[in-house]
Parts: structure tokens; C-alpha cells; sequence
């Protein structure tokens, strides 16, 4: 009996009352992280020059951010995502139009692209240092080629699979090919595209690594490498929640837009 | 003008439309004049609906001959045909004005004061004058019903295609909205050929009626409905056709 009564007390106490504050929760099992992080390294489990304390990171962090270096190599990295990024999803969106409307150009395109898109990223480091040299325009390129798949792939395949009833009613009522690509199949790929430009975003973030840890002497990824050269953990630990904290802010924005556009 | 009754706006002579192995469509013929109203009826998979297709210029492959105004429907003869399809299918990221926007004739521009009222004016006539602003996600499945049907009449085709576009409504609703639609057509001249499965509605609201038979779909009768305009729901000659529809349909 005593169960069922604090099953019910549990079902009704709250879930609306802590909905404000629910996705807070999400960061309880970092946070615990975080201590025992702390502890084994305290503890001497993981020697300090392997793994720094969490409060050494952040030191580290701030340190670097009031003798103002930091903001330099942050800036350039969102610089470069943002270019890459903004071509990519061009070049994508571009593209996954152009082979989603026409089979001829998907029957041309879609098989080179398809297997393009498994190349790893670091494997094209080397070429376009080669073609490009090491200047900006190198990385913003790689990085939009990170971008470009997901968009391109998303979008071609988006397009291809509108409805074929709506299809119909745009034929149906003559909207002819211009209004039915306007008011039919380019709203009912938008999803889609968003999905792409998600995870094209995502994927532009592994590029500007591969991009900044070979060829660079700035950004997040030149600091990650420069850490390893230096014997630095608190750097390199710092680079990376750096990362992972701006990766987590792109994807937010990118989502946030998502909801805003896609809300049917 | 002194031929036109010879040519009728609707003609289909030997139609049969096969999907693979499966004959839809078996030697049909059928011819409606300009203005007429036509309810086909017959048992569910007897091909009503692809008569529509074929109709509306959906379908591209069939042998014989269907033409509207003496243009094959293959040719731009479909240009004059609207259709009202089965399922709403609407466009679920616009509105309810933007939707039925969408049967506007493609000389007309929707944000044009004349075509909005004449939109928000059907949107009235359906029942939904409230709604204007609403998604589909948000209406009901006969008030999707009613926007598809709006959505066919700011179309104002010459000839109208209706599949079912009563079928997810009330009782009441219904009544309304054939009230509406038969006002609608007889106003514009409108040619309407209404797919249905309700002998009472077909009865109501045709001038003949169409009886489909089994598979393969062919006409097995044609029924005449001699009752007067404005009708009664209850009239008797309205009960002797609805006794020979379904006296055809073999029920």
C-alpha cells in the first residue's frame, strides 16, 4: 500500500512545477563529472601534467581570455565556421536543388557526390594545403566542404520526396512550374534543409579542427596543438570545452532557427 | 452555338485505364453537357476515382478518349478541370487563406483586394469565416474537408471534379455545404462531376446519376433524376431515384 501511495505522491507532485527548470537536470550528470574529475586528480589517480583539476581549466581559461589572447583565437575559429559554413550551405542548397529537381542532374551528380561525402576530412587537409596554401581561404574551404555534404544530401533527397499529393494539387489547379516550386516544393523541403544545415553546422566544426591542428597559427585548433607542443593539459582540455562549448552554441542558434522556420 | 449540344463539355468514349494487370477502367463512355451535374456512384475500387484522374489530367496513360471542350485532356484540356480531391491534401505551412489562395486561376494575383474578398467570401461560404488564420494542423478533418473544397471553388473551372468532398462532415454540415455547392455551380454554370458513395446525396444533387459496376469498372446504368430545382430532400421522385440507384448498384 505504502508503495502505491508514494507512486501516486510521485506522479502527482510535479513534473509542471519543475518544467522551468527541467532542463537543468540535463546537468547534473556533467556537473558530478566535474567533481569526480576534480577527485581523481586531487587523489593523484591521474597525474597533473596528464589531467589538470577542472579549476586549473579554468584558470587556464580566464587567464587567457583578460590578457586578452584568447578572444583572437576564438574569433578567428567562429570566423572561419561562419565563412565555410555560409558556402557550404550556398554551394549545398545550390546543388541539392539542382539534382532534387532534375533527374538528369542527379543521375550526373548524386553518384560522384555520394562518395565524395566519405572522404574524411583530414584526408583533403594535405590536397588543399597543396592547392591553396595555408592561408585563410584553405580553411574556409575545407570547412564549407564539411558543411556542404549534409546540406546537399538533405536537400537533393528532401526535394525528390515531396508529396506526390501536393505535387498533384499543384497540377491539378495549374500552378504552373515557377509557383508550384514556390508555394509547394521549396516550403515542403525547408525541413529538410534545416536538417541539413544542422548537421552541416555540426559537421563544420570537425573541419575547422582538422583545418586549425594542421595549418595554422591561430585559433582554437592551433591552441589545442600549441598546448600538446607545451606540455600544457590545462590548454588542451580548456581548447576543447571551448569546442564544445561553442559547437553546443551553433547548434542551438541553428535548432532555434529551425523551430522558429518549421513550425507547422 | 447551334451545335453546342452535340459537342458536350465532358466527353469520354472508350476509356480504360489499366494500372499494371489491374483493368480500373473497362470501355467507358460519358458524355456531360455544359452546366450538367453528374454524381457517379458505384462499390468501393469500381474506378470512380480514377475516372477523376483521368478527368483532371493526372493520369497520362489510357486508351480512348476523354476530352474536355473538344481539347484532349492530355492537350490542356485538363486546364479547365478543377478537382476537389478525396483527401484534403493542403499545404500544412500556410493558413486557411493561403490555401484555398492556391486555387486561385493562375492570371489572378491573391493578394489582389478582389481575389482576397472572393477568397474570405469562400472561406464564409464553407463555414469557416473564423478560421481564415488557422493551419491545418489545427482544424478538424471535415474543416480540411471544407478548406479543400474552397479551395477547388476559387478554382472556378469550367468543369469541377468533386472525389468524396463531403464524406468526413456531420450530417448537418453536409447538407449545408451540398446546399452550398449546388447554389455554387448552378450560379457559374458550372459542370460538376461529384464521385460519391452516398445514393441520397447522388440523388439530391445530380441531374443523372452514374452507376459504376464491379470490377473492371464500366457503366452499368445511368439514371436520370426529372425531379425539380430547388429540391426537397424528401421528394418522392427524389425516393423513386435513390430506389433505382441502388437497385442498380445491386445492394
Amino acid at each position: 500500500m505504502a508503495t502505491a501511495e508514494e507512486r501516486s505522491r510521485l506522479r502527482d507532485v510535479p513534473i509542471p512545477a519543475i518544467g522551468g527548470v527541467r532542463w537543468l537536470l540535463g546537468l547534473v550528470v556533467p556537473a558530478l563529472l566535474v567533481v569526480v574529475w576534480h577527485l581523481l586528480v586531487t587523489t593523484g589517480v591521474f597525474a597533473a601534467h596528464q589531467l589538470p583539476e577542472p579549476l586549473r581549466v579554468v584558470g587556464t581559461l580566464y587567464a587567457m581570455g583578460v590578457a586578452g589572447d584568447l578572444w583572437g583565437h576564438v574569433a578567428i575559429t567562429l570566423q572561419r565556421v561562419f565563412f565555410g559554413v555560409l558556402l557550404g550551405v550556398a554551394v549545398g542548397t545550390g546543388l541539392g536543388t539542382l539534382t532534387g529537381l532534375s533527374g538528369l542532374a542527379s543521375d550526373l551528380l548524386d553518384p560522384l557526390l555520394q562518395s565524395l561525402k566519405n572522404i574524411p576530412s583530414l584526408a583533403w587537409v594535405p590536397l588543399f594545403l597543396l592547392w591553396f596554401g595555408i592561408g585563410e581561404g584553405a580553411k574556409v574551404l575545407l570547412i564549407a566542404v564539411g558543411a556542404f555534404f549534409p546540406v546537399y544530401l538533405n536537400l537533393s533527397t528532401g526535394i525528390g520526396e515531396v508529396s506526390e499529393d501536393l505535387l498533384e494539387v499543384a497540377e491539378v489547379y495549374d500552378l504552373g512550374r515557377v509557383e508550384a516550386l514556390r508555394t509547394v516544393v521549396f516550403p515542403a523541403a525547408l525541413p529538410s534543409l534545416l536538417v541539413g544545415i544542422r548537421g552541416g553546422v555540426g559537421l563544420a566544426w570537425m573541419f575547422v579542427v582538422a583545418a586549425e591542428l594542421i595549418a595554422a597559427s591561430q585559433g582554437i585548433g592551433f591552441l589545442l596543438s600549441d598546448g600538446r607542443v607545451l606540455a600544457r593539459p590545462d590548454v588542451i582540455v580548456g581548447s576543447i570545452l571551448l569546442f564544445a562549448f561553442l559547437g553546443n552554441l551553433s547548434d542551438l542558434a541553428v535548432k532555434g532557427v529551425q523551430r522558429r522556420v518549421v513550425d507547422w | 452555338m447551334a451545335d453546342a449540344p452535340s459537342e458536350p463539355t465532358l466527353s469520354v468514349r472508350g476509356l480504360t485505364k489499366r494500372y499494371g494487370d489491374t483493368v480500373a477502367l473497362a470501355d467507358v463512355d460519358l458524355a456531360v453537357r455544359g452546366g450538367e451535374f453528374v454524381a457517379v456512384v458505384g462499390p468501393s475500387g469500381c474506378g470512380k476515382s480514377t475516372l477523376l484522374r483521368v478527368l483532371s489530367g493526372l493520369e497520362d496513360r489510357f486508351e480512348g478518349r476523354a476530352a474536355v471542350d473538344g481539347d484532349d485532356v492530355r492537350e490542356g484540356g485538363s486546364d479547365a478541370v478543377g478537382m476537389v480531391f478525396q483527401e484534403p491534401r493542403l499545404l500544412p505551412w500556410t493558413d486557411v487563406r493561403g490555401n484555398v489562395a492556391v486555387g486561385l486561376p493562375a492570371d489572378v494575383d491573391a493578394a489582389d483586394p478582389d481575389a482576397r474578398a472572393r477568397i474570405d467570401e469562400l472561406i464564409r461560404i464553407v463555414g469557416l469565416g473564423g478560421f481564415a488564420e488557422r493551419r491545418p494542423a489545427e482544424l478538424s478533418g471535415g474543416m480540411k474537408q471544407r478548406v479543400s473544397l474552397a479551395r477547388g471553388l476559387a478554382y472556378d473551372p469550367s468543369v469541377l471534379l468533386l472525389d468524396e468532398p463531403f464524406s468526413a462532415l456531420d450530417r448537418l454540415t453536409k447538407h449545408e455545404q451540398q446546399d452550398h455547392l449546388s447554389d455554387a455551380c448552378a450560379e457559374r454554370g458550372t459542370t460538376v462531376v461529384l464521385v460519391t458513395h452516398d445514393v441520397e446525396e447522388a440523388a439530391y444533387l445530380a441531374d443523372r446519376v452514374v452507376v459504376l459496376g464491379d470490377q473492371p469498372g464500366r457503366v452499368e446504368t445511368v439514371v436520370d433524376v426529372d425531379a425539380d430545382r430547388p429540391r426537397e430532400r424528401t421528394d418522392e421522385d427524389l425516393l423513386a431515384v435513390r430506389a433505382r440507384i441502388v437497385e442498380a448498384l445491386g445492394v
